[in-house]
């Protein structure tokens, strides 16, 4: 097993965001967490990403438990996984630089990183772009350069935070494969919060279906969607609001 | 003597091109003493900056708004001020600094510190959260967290020591009072026009005038000017390759 997310909860302001969760995803696993907006799903990829402590609970990953790890083993750990945040940022600098920016970290051979980025940003179709500034990048190019700089550090969990939302059906497709490559060629472990339901069903992997901070449901795409097992989640999946 | 202000142009072209040694000295101590002043002032300033900006604390906004007045300090206060420190009877006399290009460097460090800080600080405070946040989870530690905020933060950075610079060659009031305007040593441009314009010299202190102009002009147009537009010429080149995508 992976990763281990055990009785997790997270009260920020009195506030529960998170309620108890459990998650035990295997190596090479697609788990697709979704729900609507504000469910909580940022917030648990950011735990685990250990971008925020939780209130109570754990996370263990790889058998490491996270919980009392100082800053460098904390730094250590999150190296092997990659988040690709909601709000894509790129940095203030060349396409190619902002791809390289986690291998250069890492103090990784300038030839290597070369080869890694160039190789990247083929994959993502930018490669005739890779000398442009970042910021002056469309949002399907931008949210592209983002999953190139999330691939090339070959993570072993990748976390995508609504990879696609605010994309056109071109650039949902692209992503949509690059994401299922790296999980076929590479064995990367994924875990892909969305609230688009097609999108759970395309990438037909496990499913968690996140309410108010708590996971309602767990099981195939097909499954849940088809046959939902509580009336609060055939609501969502009949567009009612919740 | 003709016209002041043609004299003087015409004489600030003569002392260019011609090379007058009393002339350039006097400029190249100027640029000497405030380089180094600002070179000091910026290894300050910057991290001032940087780090008051990136932290949370208990008093953060009567620090910054203390660094928002020093910016405004006026050079003859300063002077002043390290005139007393530094002077025979002085808490620092003993170090026989006064009427030293030193003695000016010191004036012109704490003139510049605080504008460095201060828009350094600005800089900083202005870059988004999810910058850091991405860089995180890029797996940055917190030291190299903090030199892409300074990378992402440049701009402001370099027009904050631009305009350190500026002030600081510009300033005659510290110069005048800590360097003592001595011919040879201490005297700087600023200094120079003070005394040229006393002794009538207009066309001299004009031309002298002129000169810091052009310098300020040359250093703005190398480093600040080239920077600001980057972004900018950029844009005009991605318009650029979107023209060259053939129409179907």
């Amino acid at each position: 097993m992976l990763l281990e997310v055990k009785n997790l909860t997270k009260i920020y302001e009195n506030k529960p965001i998170i309620r108890n969760i459990n998650l035990k995803i295997n190596k090479g696993d697609i788990y697709t967490l979704i729900g609507p907006s504000g469910a909580g799903k940022s917030t648990l990829l950011r735990i685990i990403d250990l971008l925020e402590k939780p209130s109570s609970g754990e996370i263990i990953f790889n058998g490491v438990q996270t919980g009392n790890l100082n800053k460098s083993q904390e730094v250590n750990l999150r190296r092997r996984m990659a988040l690709l945040h909601q709000k894509v940022t790129l940095f203030n600098m060349s396409v190619f630089d902002n791809v390289a920016y986690g291998l250069s970290l890492r103090g990784v051979q300038s030839n290597i990183i070369r080869r890694k980025v160039q190789e990247a940003l083929l994959k993502v179709g930018l490669a005739e772009l890779e000398k442009q500034n970042a910021t002056l990048l469309s949002g399907g190019e931008a949210q592209r350069t983002a999953l190139a700089r999330c691939m090339v550090l070959e993570p072993e969990l990748l976390l995508l935070d609504e990879p696609t939302a605010n994309l056109d059906p071109p650039n949902i497709s692209l992503i949509e494969a690059l994401i299922k490559d790296m999980n076929k060629e590479m064995g990367t472990t994924i875990i892909i919060a969305t609230h688009n339901m097609s999108q759970a069903k395309r990438l037909d992997g496990r499913v968690g279906f996140i309410l108010n901070g708590e996971i309602l449901e767990e099981g195939e795409a097909q499954a849940i969607f088809s046959k939902p097992s509580s009336d609060r989640i055939r609501a969502f999946i009949d567009g009612v609001i919740v | 003597m003709g016209d002041p202000i043609i004299d003087g142009i015409i004489n600030a072209l003569i002392l260019l091109f011609t090379g007058d040694p009393a002339t350039w000295q006097v400029i190249f101590l100027s640029l000497r003493v405030s380089g180094l002043a600002v070179a000091f002032a910026s290894m300050l300033g910057v991290p001032i900056g940087v780090i008051i900006g990136m932290n949370n604390f208990f008093g953060k906004n009567t620090i910054i708004s203390l660094i928002n007045t020093l910016m405004g300090l006026p050079p003859v206060v300063v002077g002043l001020v390290v005139f007393l420190l530094i002077s025979r009877t002085g808490p620092l006399g003993s170090l026989s600094l006064l009427y030293t290009p030193t003695a000016i460097m010191i004036g012109q460090i704490i003139i510049a510190t605080p504008i460095i800080a201060g828009v350094t600080l600005a800089g900083v405070s202005s870059i988004d959260i999810s910058v850091i946040e991405t860089a995180k989870s890029l797996g940055a530690t917190r030291s190299q967290t903090w030199a892409l905020i300074v990378r992402e933060a440049r701009v402001s950075i370099l027009s904050g020591v631009a305009v350190g610079f500026g002030q600081s060659i510009s300033e005659v009031g510290a110069s005048m009072m800590l360097g003592g305007n001595i011919e040879g040593f201490t005297r700087v441009m600023t200094t120079d026009i003070v005394l040229q314009t006393s002794q009538g010299n207009y066309g001299q202190a004009l031309a002298l005038g002129l000169i810091l102009i052009i310098i300020a002009f040359i250093i703005n147009s190398l480093v600040l000017t080239r920077l600001q537009l980057r972004s900018k010429k950029l844009a005009g080149r991605r318009i650029m390759s979107i023209r060259l995508i053939p129409v179907k």
